[in-house]
């Protein structure tokens, strides 16, 4: 792999709350090459979305502070003055938001929202932003590219919105895409046209991608790596295929058997419920000593978890490019610990092959 | 048109309740039977009510709204004599009103539970409550008695004196201007605030739009519905609701003689005022839906 | 999606959200009335509301107590005192008839407050019942009834109560009546807002299944729960109806004289503004004063009883 687009080294968010400073972000380091996909993986309150608002300064002033490095072809995001940051969103990173219904402003035209963006950073006219902006609606797929352009978003569906957000942020051809969640407000057909449609665009841009999600559905159809957030840190990383099919963290493994299997059919009868991870992440502004997910843990055992925060250790091979690591007492033996005491108590079988198959199963 | 309607008949009803007879005040020392009779068939008062609403209604629709018991002259004309004196106050305070409210308003809503915000919430809660007639005095005090700079009442018109004009309008219209600019301001605090924490100023500053162009293009030009209601009530109040301003400072407006009116028991004269506040009040409505049409695309179709 | 119960995700300041996770939810099959004792002590922590309270309650006891706090009865005349400015013996002055103006504003904190609590009472016990039934049946009682508020919210405030003045003529109790009538439509919009919101939660339809009455449910639970936003309202409401009583008597329509209404006391003061400042001066600073404290104690409420700010701005024209 070529040098990474996006370097993050060490990056913690404390935000000001009304109920004292909030640890949002502790100690993230993760890297993203060209043409290669990092899913960040957690729950809500997790830190998933600050941490990459945190890297484009979109953060509320005054509440937040970042520390750390953000490195997007080799220069420091945190460290960088406000217009050059200004220069750098668009160009650099675009970014998907959530919800596509709330996200653009709806009282001027798509024109004129994507048109804006690409004359911040070029020097077209308005005739030649326009007929750049209509492109790119065609690009993402949008039907009658240039009378879209005259339309204001309440016209249009929330799919057709996301696919505009999406011109939006591939308007200035950036290096890095982020997109926050940029799936989770649609309908699951949506949903899948939206993702096949940022895979295609990556492979003819070849840019770097920061996916967020909560669903890990999502993370198997489209991540070359993943990185599992919970409490603000990351508790597991490594390659798809290495956090799917071998799950060590215990919270990742909850998360796994929280899917809803639909590969697995009936037990004699009897259809699994679906499981859940018990109990709710901590609060930032409270984070429990020791291993985060103590508090939550079906395992723990070991006298360290309370007491001692876990490093992320790299599990089985290290020989390779992208080792998978875990930041848990308790992964000597995944597979025999994922058998007996997980398995056992997040209800739905065990998160060995069968369920990993089942989210690539639903989207391909 | 329902309710104007239904305040034609409101307007109508209100005024003929009041007690007092107004043929009989109209005459004075001169009262005598026969003249008394006469003035009564000659204003139509000795035809039933419902009569005389309905040739009252129907000639209020061609723009007759009758003649003043009072002073014998048409009760339009009276109103357009008092109308130029009200326009001119009612826009001068509005002005002021935005030029305080829209700077006050935006800067407290960008550094919120600042010390800039604090003070200016406390500034538009002094506005709000003062009672402005006082306010009226106090300035009257300073400035005319005082100070002695400015005219302590009356009006001229702008062709005749521009600089008299100026003089005298300057008092009244920063004293109701300011109690509409409190009231302004915090809708403009609270609808900017609003704006800016919405989505889509994140996906602008996204885009690596300049600062100055995201708070213009996307914060403010959100803000501005809120704001054109707001200021279409006020505007609304300010045409029809300052008597107690124009007494003080002897403001000839429509305010005025609504109050004269009153007074006098000038039927016509107060259910013409009336009925043409109420037409204001419902135009000036009329125009921020139209303006609402036009700022934001939602509501069109 | 997965089958964990994984909710909307994270909002931006996560530590907020987590705040709120404690409030019972959407399960409690009817909620709990508001809390007085738990109103008061958030309300204790905004300073502004908290201090605007306390002179409240100072001016109220002022209000019962005038006769024994006043240093003067309200029509004690002294031609060798006339129009003495302000000093120890008469701390805010003294009028053209001699007359202590401190004892004057004094008495006339009852004057105006009666004159206040009375009007809000009108229109809040007509309005509230109006805003309920509307917003309770809907339909054509809906629209009867609010396109007459429409109407009478179309007339401009002050109009509106000088004609009622008009017709029933000067005083205390017909510009109490005048205010209300101007009022009414403003508690009848914003109670219907509120039932509007409460109509179809799930404690009213599940008591309606069980075949409770319509009286019931409307005093049980529906204006309970519709309550907060009036309450604010009512502060403040308050303020202007001060504001407007102490406007009426000043155009001579309200309070009388020999009375001592604020109002009346600043028109009064009115013609010796440039040889004694005073007799305008402390009237007035007593409506400010009153009226500003309703309107932060308002604010406070509004703060802690209603956040979403359904309340309107109270005088529709102020």
């Amino acid at each position: 792999m070529s040098a990474p687009v996006l370097e993050v080294e060490d990056l913690r968010v404390r935000l000001r709350t009304p109920r004292g400073p909030a640890d949002v972000v502790n100690g993230l380091s993760y890297s993203v090459g060209a043409g290669e996909t990092v899913a960040v993986v957690g729950e809500s309150g997790s830190g998933k979305s600050v941490s990459v608002l945190a890297l484009l300064g979109l953060l509320p002033q005054g509440v937040a502070t970042v520390t750390g490095r953000a490195l997007l072809q080799g220069e420091d995001l945190l460290t960088m003055q406000p217009e050059r940051l200004r220069q750098v969103r668009g160009p650099g990173a675009g970014m998907v938001f959530q919800d596509p219904m709330t996200s653009l402003n709806p009282v001027l035209t798509i024109g004129r929202q994507l048109v804006e963006g690409i004359r911040a950073h070029t020097d077209l006219d308005k005739a030649a932003a326009r007929r750049r902006a209509a492109d790119l609606l065609g690009e993402v797929g949008l039907p009658d590219p240039a009378g879209t352009l005259d339309r204001y978003p309440h016209e249009l569906s929330g799919g057709m919105r996301q696919r505009v957000i999406i011109a939006i942020a591939l308007s200035n051809s950036p290096a890095l895409l982020i997109a926050d969640e940029a799936t989770t407000a649609l309908d699951v057909t949506v949903q899948a046209q939206i993702i096949d449609l940022v895979e295609g665009l990556q492979a003819e841009r070849g840019m770097g991608v920061v996916w967020i999600t909560h669903d890990l559905g999502v993370v198997a159809g489209i991540a070359d790596r993943v990185l599992v957030m919970y409490g603000g840190r990351c508790v597991e990383d490594g390659t798809v295929d290495d956090v799917l099919e071998n799950p060590s963290h215990p919270y990742t493994r909850g998360l796994l058997g929280a899917l809803p299997d639909l590969a697995q059919p009936a037990v004699d009868g009897v259809v699994p419920d679906l499981a859940t991870v018990p109990g709710v992440p901590p609060a930032p502004t409270d984070l429990p000593k020791g291993c985060v997910f103590w508090p939550r843990c079906p395992v723990r055992g070991d006298a360290r978890c309370e007491t001692e925060q876990p490093p992320l250790a790299i599990i089985g091979s290290s020989d390779v490019a992208l080792p998978h690591r875990a930041a848990t007492w308790c992964t000597e033996s995944p597979a025999r610990a994922g058998s007996t005491a997980v398995s056992g108590t997040f209800g739905t079988g065990s998160p060995g092959t069968s369920g990993i198959e089942s989210p690539r199963g639903r989207l391909r | 048109m329902v309710v104007l309607a239904g305040v034609s008949v409101i307007v109508f009803a209100l005024v003929h309740l009041v007690p007092g007879d107004p043929v009989r005040l109209a005459l004075g020392t001169r009262f005598n039977q026969d003249a008394y009779d006469t003035l009564r068939e000659r204003s139509g008062l000795d035809l039933p009510l419902v009569q005389q609403f309905f040739t009252w209604l129907g000639s209020a629709v061609t723009g007759d709204l009758g003649v003043s018991f009072r002073s014998g002259d048409t009760v339009t004309s009276l109103i357009a004599e008092r109308l130029p004196a009200t326009l001119t106050l009612a826009l001068a305070s509005i002005l002021v009103a935005l030029l305080i409210a829209i700077p006050l308003g935006t800067i407290s809503a960008l550094r919120p539970r600042s010390i800039i915000d604090r003070f200016a919430t406390v500034i538009s809660q002094f506005g709000i409550s003062v009672p402005d007639f006082w306010m009226a005095i106090v300035l009257i005090l300073v400035f005319a008695g005082t100070l002695g700079w400015l005219p302590s009442g009356g009006y001229v018109a702008l062709s005749e004196d521009p600089l008299g004009w100026l003089q005298r309008l300057v008092m009244p219209a920063v004293v109701t201007g300011t109690v509409s600019g409190a009231v302004i301001t915090r809708f403009v605090r609270s609808s900017v605030l609003e704006a800016i924490g919405a989505d889509h100023v994140r996906t602008a500053q996204a885009k690596g739009l300049p600062a100055r162009q995201v708070f213009t293009w996307h914060v403010l030009r959100n803000a501005l519905l809120p704001l054109v209601t707001v200021t279409g009530v006020q505007l609304a109040y300010l045409l029809s609701g300052v008597v107690v301003v124009e007494i003080v400072f002897s403001w000839p407006g429509l305010g005025q003689l609504a109050l004269q009116s009153v007074q006098a028991r000038d039927y016509p004269v107060l259910q013409g005022a009336i009925l043409l506040f109420a037409v204001v009040f419902l135009v000036i409505n009329l125009v921020v839906d139209l303006l609402y049409t036009a700022i934001d695309p939602r509501i069109r179709r | 999606m997965t089958g964990a119960p994984v909710p909307p995700p994270d909002a931006p300041v996560a530590g907020q959200g987590d705040a709120k996770g404690t409030s019972p939810g959407p399960t409690a099959l009817r909620p709990a009335r508001p809390r007085w004792r738990e109103t008061l002590g958030l309300l204790a922590r905004n300073p502004t509301a908290a201090v605007a309270s306390l002179v409240l309650v100072g001016i109220v006891l002022m209000a019962i107590f005038d006769e024994t706090l006043a240093p003067q009865g309200p029509s004690e005349v002294s031609v060798q005192d006339r129009l003495q400015s302000p000093s120890w013996a008469h701390p805010f002055g003294t009028d053209d008839l001699g007359r202590d103006i401190l004892s004057r504003v004094i008495l006339g904190a009852g004057v105006s407050l009666r004159v206040g609590f009375l009007a809000v009472g009108i229109a809040l016990v007509i309005g509230t019942l109006i805003g309920l039934l509307a917003g309770f049946y809907g339909r054509w009682v809906d629209d009867v009834l609010m396109r007459v508020m429409d109407m009478l919210f179309a007339f401009p405030a002050v109009l509106l109560a000088i004609a009622v003045l008009a017709v029933r003529g000067p005083g205390s109790g017909n510009t109490a009546l005048a205010i209300g009538i101007v009022y009414i439509p403003i508690f009848a919009r914003v109670t219907r807002a509120s039932v509007l919101g409460v109509r179809e939660e799930v404690y009213v339809r599940a008591s309606r299944s069980v075949g409770a009455s319509d009286f019931r449910l409307l005093t049980r639970h529906v204006l309970p729960n519709a309550a907060p936003p009036i309450i604010v309202q009512t502060s403040i409401s308050l303020a202007f109806a001060v504001l407007a009583e102490a406007a009426l008597s000043f155009l001579g329509l309200g309070t009388q004289p020999p009375n001592p209404s604020w109002g009346l006391m600043l028109a009064e003061g009115r013609g010796f503004i440039d040889i004694a400042w005073w007799l305008a001066f402390f009237p007035g600073m007593a409506i400010f004063l009153t009226v500003l404290c309703f309107n932060l104690l308002g604010d406070g409420l509004r703060d802690v009883l209603d956040p979403r700010q359904r309340t309107l701005m109270a005088g529709g024209g102020r």
